[in-house]
């Protein structure tokens, strides 16, 4: 049985993170942050993976990194989902990451050792939508170099180097080289925006031969949808939190708001997908971390899970906050976006659970 | 030797002892559960002389798997669940020394069976407003009223009562709580059949219940909080145990979909498998619950996983109904029947269906346990109350 709980070193990785967080980015700070011209948080950027040594958490120290696991790196997420943060750590530290970890040659180990350090960022060139199982973007790689384009990419702004597929192998493209073309894309949720990618004759350097490369790239799509649960938990929670705080502030015929019971039963039952949401991430971590108890099934289980609940904590906050929900001003528009644009990245619900029909033997009406 | 020193290995040893005296094979069954009380290894978290050693409740694991593997006999603690789960810990937290003595033997072995006589007619979330009325006449109490939903009433030897013992408080302050002998002339059970045909809880009825003040639990006046220890432990029974994955009522639904193919259609597969997710993650949740027990950091997450259950067990069963097609149009029987225990998953589809719309309910309707987790473990504030400071006999009814 998959270890569901929190461990003392967690809680405390989680207190750093959630104080550095609530010094450098509250809720003002990103919302201007998405109307900049640069919407990543480079400095909150360098704080997290290179101050504290957060990119480097999947990766053992060996290899350059921290030596922790997927444990870690969901307490991590839980954290950066409660704040929306602005930061390329699904992208770079979990999906990059790991699609180079399962990749065996030096070109990687090297881009591998860079990433852990936090001070080089990577994006796999995907559409952020591709679930772990979905058909893969690929692009072509002729005379030396890659041409092509791939949409949708998540983070490829704030990376400086991509990941990229093809059919000889997996590549890493410099964003800086003449070629290579990042064009941002006006995106639902601006705190982890998307860009079209296009290569032209870019020079290219192989990660992974055509053997290789696309399980690799399919680990990384594994552990990042499972590690979104966690990110889906942490900006629940926040949603309710929030909520809570607010409905019972907040006065209408001359009661708080929250003691309305048709309220009180939203939240409760907000509550209740919480805390369901909360040991489905934790038991993704875990077989993630630990290789037990079907890393493929508990991943496609937690995105099944967590992506609706999200959402749903994101709508019922906007709602339940009333006009003040549907401001500009107030930060829960920013979970919404995130809520809704996470429960397309990496697979919808849906995809999750067409994939859970072959792993637990539910297998679809054949098609006459 | 005193209750801190013992651990599990000398709790291993005094069942390896009990086991070597009182061989399973050769002991009549009453009398091994017996023994084994004595020893004190029936609840090894009560205290010495009651069945228990005083150790931590986590160790009861220790003493459950030596006597599996010796192939002991238990209390079959499903027949006796109320008596176990409910007036147990409220007889130890309240009780006389005497009644501790006189009850929890024959309860825990079985020889005894209970009901709980609470709900009311017209006392059912609003328990507090039970209308069943105790007077004091000399040395005992003369009970009338009604209860009703008590299972195991028509074989029960003992119940647990609460009724009203002053009429000129508010509600919560003038009950009283009851030891009722079922066996006295004044009570009468009936069966009372419910949706799915059978009758699995009863009516019963009081007339001039004679009970001795000594079977009073706690003191007069004070039964709303002594009944708060036994419906806490009510809910924590319920969905107590680890299943493995579907355990639960998606097994019979997926097994069902695995072996008829021609039953699938689209609609179905997605419905079935957002519910599969469902009961897997609320399995999930039940198992994070137990590890957080089992390291000593109980969190609020209980109060929800009844919620839950009810809900999941209420759709997955409608689902099943559906997804039978023709066969969800019969029904197994309709005999009427009195079962000694409940069974949520032991009949077929319709019954599953028809029984489960009981578990947003029994033991605290959805909507209370909703208020409930809104209030306590959001902090949200209660509802405005016009009940809390008028006089049980001047409330509306």
């Amino acid at each position: 049985m998959s270890d569901l709980l929190y461990t003392e070193e967690e809680e405390a990785l989680r207190s750093a993170v959630r104080s550095l967080l609530a010094d450098r980015c509250d809720a003002a700070t990103v919302l201007a942050r998405t109307e900049s011209e640069q919407p990543h948080d480079r400095e909150l950027w360098k704080a997290l993976a290179d101050g504290m040594g957060l990119a480097g958490l999947l990766v053992p120290e060996d290899r350059g990194g921290q030596g922790a696991t997927h444990r870690e790196a969901a307490v991590v997420l839980e954290e950066l989902g409660r704040a929306v943060a602005p930061v390329p750590y699904l992208t770079s530290a979990v999906v990059a990451t790991e699609t180079l970890l399962a990749c065996t040659g030096e070109a990687a180990a090297e881009l591998l050792a860079a990433l852990a350090s936090g001070r080089t960022v990577g994006a796999l060139a995907v559409p952020f939508a591709t679930a772990p199982g979905a058909a893969l973007a690929r692009v072509r790689y002729e005379g030396g170099a890659l041409h092509g384009e791939v949409t949708g990419v998540a983070d490829a702004a704030a990376a400086d180097v991509l990941l990229v597929l093809s059919e000889a192998g997996l590549f890493a493209v410099d964003t800086g080289r003449n070629g290579v073309t990042v064009t941002p894309r006006t995106s639902l949720d601006r705190t982890r925006p998307l860009a079209v990618v296009t290569f032209d004759a870019a020079p290219a350097r192989l990660l992974a031969d055509a053997a290789e490369a696309e399980a690799a790239v399919r680990l990384g799509l594994r552990s990042g949808a499972g590690l979104l649960a966690s990110e889906q938990l942490g900006l629940a929670e926040w949603c309710l939190t929030e909520t809570v705080r607010y409905t019972k502030e907040r006065h209408q015929f001359n009661r708080p708001v929250g003691s309305f019971q048709a309220l009180k039963h939203r939240l409760a039952g907000l509550w209740l997908d919480v805390v369901n949401t909360r040991a489905a991430a934790r038991h993704a971590a875990d077989a993630l971390a630990t290789g037990s108890d079907e890393p493929n099934l508990a991943a496609a289980l937690a995105q099944a899970y967590a992506a609706p609940v999200a959402v749903r904590a994101a709508e019922e906050a906007l709602q339940l906050h009333g006009g003040i929900g549907m401001t500009w001003e107030h930060p829960v528009h920013l979970y919404l976006k995130r809520a809704k644009a996470d429960s397309i990245a990496l697979g919808t619900a849906g995809r999750h659970r067409e994939e859970l029909a072959d792993l637990v033997d539910l297998q679809a009406p054949a098609t006459p | 030797m005193t209750g801190s020193a013992i651990d599990a290995a000398e709790l291993r040893r005094r069942t390896r002892a009990l086991l070597a005296e009182h061989p399973p094979a050769a002991t009549d069954r009453t009398d091994f559960l017996k023994a084994r009380f004595d020893a004190g290894l029936a609840w090894v978290h009560y205290p010495e002389g009651l069945g228990g050693v005083g150790a931590p409740r986590s160790l009861q694991a220790v003493v459950g798997a030596e006597l599996e593997a010796a192939g002991a006999p238990d209390n079959d603690p499903r027949r006796i669940g109320i008596g176990l789960g409910m007036a147990a810990p409220t007889i130890l937290g309240f009780g006389t020394d005497e009644q501790k003595r006189r009850f929890l033997r024959p309860l825990w072995v079985g020889e005894e069976v209970w009901c709980q006589l609470f709900s009311e007619p017209g006392a059912g979330s609003d328990l507090a407003a039970l209308g069943t009325r105790a007077v004091r006449d000399g040395e005992s109490w003369a009970v009338d009223g009604q209860k009703v939903w008590t299972s195991s009433a028509h074989v029960a030897r003992w119940g647990i009562l609460i009724a009203r013992t002053d009429p000129d408080v508010p509600k919560h302050r003038g009950i009283t709580y009851f030891i009722c002998d079922m066996t006295d002339p004044g009570v009468e059970v009936r069966p009372l059949r419910q949706i799915t045909g059978e009758a699995e809880f009863n009516e019963v009825f009081l007339t001039g219940v004679r009970i001795p003040d000594s079977r009073r639990l706690g003191a007069v006046g004070d039964g709303w909080k002594v009944a708060q220890t036994t419906l806490m432990n009510e809910r924590v029974s319920i969905g107590g145990m680890r299943i493995p994955r579907e355990g639960g009522m998606i097994g019979p639904v997926a097994a069902a979909w695995r072996e008829r193919p021609g039953l699938r259609t689209h609609d179905l597969h997605q419905r079935l498998l957002t519910l599969w997710v469902r009961a897997e993650v609320a399995r999930l949740t039940g198992d994070r619950l137990r590890q957080q027990l089992v390291a000593g950091q109980p969190g609020p997450e209980g109060s929800g996983m009844k919620l839950g259950f009810a809900r999941l067990n209420q759709e997955i069963s409608g689902l099943e109904v559906e997804l039978l097609g023709d066969e969800g149009l019969l029904y197994d029987d309709w005999t009427m029947r009195r079962p000694d225990q409940v069974d949520f998953t032991g009949r077929e589809a319709g019954y599953r269906y028809l029984r489960s719309k009981g578990n947003s309910i029994e033991g605290g309707t959805s909507e209370v346990l909703l208020n409930i987790v809104a209030e306590r473990v959001l902090g949200l504030p209660p509802e405005p109350r016009t009940d809390k400071d008028v006089a049980w006999k001047d409330l509306s009814r």
